[in-house]
């Protein structure tokens, strides 16, 4: 009774996964070292992101998940921005 | 007469274990998204103040727990791998290893709060009593969440260590290994919400 039907990622693959995500840590640390001013959150997050992003569809497996699945997760992170957005709309307004 | 055999499969459905630890996880990625919601607030109102206090943490303790956590992260992955290959022998080493670094991400937190506790900063204490508001808001926001953090981690090592034992006990097989799956997951959402807190805490200039 095969039930599993998760797809197997090589040690490899792995292995090159983890080095781009140390490669991106060292990026974020040296970039927000030097003073790029609001520039600096700006790359900061967007490599946190690119880093999520790597860890979410490699290393869990969200890369080989159903298509439901996947547009779930998404809409996790869009209502996260939503609210985030309609929190500093109401802040800017008051 | 004939007879009817009936076939009685047994009750599983990995599929549905998975989602429903998706599930969960949303409700974790939103937890700590209304953490970071009210840190984001506060950073703009509070902008120097969170600037200076950020300088107060040592980046290189936050760079190695980075580090720590992101090699877990793999080996955990990695686990998964082994069992699928049925190859229990490296699945046990690598949930193994992945403690380690569980225990090792712990041990530099204890020095790092430790250090924090000895200057007199700690929730409650006279010296935060005394900071003005935007120390005070940056500081009780790094206990509150890199502490709720460091919960998680235990709370994911506990599943890491029930995971070892069912893989020791072949309960965890190559046919059926969805409970190392959603550990496993459970030990990547710490690792993600890890990979926000650090540049957010440690790296703000």
């Amino acid at each position: 009774m095969a039930n599993n039907t998760t797809h197997t990622i090589e040690y490899k693959t792995l292995v090159k996964i983890l080095l781009i995500l140390l490669f991106l840590t060292f990026i974020t640390i040296s970039v927000t070292s030097i003073h790029l001013g609001a520039l600096t959150v700006t790359v900061a997050l967007l490599i946190a992101g690119a880093k999520a992003y790597l860890v979410l569809s490699n290393f869990m497996h969200l890369k080989y998940e159903s298509l439901l699945l996947r547009i779930l997760v998404a809409m996790v992170f869009v209502l996260f921005a939503l609210i985030l957005v309609i929190t500093f709309i109401d802040y800017a307004f008051r | 007469m004939s007879e009817k055999t009936v076939h009685v499969d047994e009750h599983r459905d990995d599929e549905a274990s998975k989602l429903g630890m998706w599930l969960f996880i949303f409700t974790e990625l939103l937890l700590f998204g209304g953490l970071f919601l009210v840190y984001s607030v506060f950073r703009v109102q509070y902008h120097e103040a969170f600037h200076q206090s950020s300088l107060e943490l040592s980046v290189t303790l936050g760079a190695l727990n980075t580090v720590i956590l992101l090699i877990s992260s793999m080996t955990i992955a990695m686990a998964l791998t082994a069992m699928q290959k049925n190859d229990q022998k490296r699945a046990l080493i690598f949930i193994g290893i992945t403690l380690f670094c569980a225990a090792l991400f712990l041990f530099n937190k204890y020095f790092e709060w430790g250090a924090k506790f000895h200057h007199g900063l700690y929730p409650g204490s006279e010296l935060m009593a005394l900071l003005d508001r935007g120390h005070l808001l940056y500081f009780s926001l790094y206990f509150f969440m890199t502490g709720l953090h460091a919960l998680h981690i235990v709370i994911g090592m506990t599943l890491l260590i029930v995971c070892y034992f069912q893989v020791k006990n072949k309960k965890i097989n190559n046919k059926d290994y969805v409970l190392l799956e959603n550990g496993a997951l459970y030990w990547h959402l710490v690792d993600l919400i890890w990979i926000f807190l650090f540049p957010l805490m440690y790296l703000i200039s």
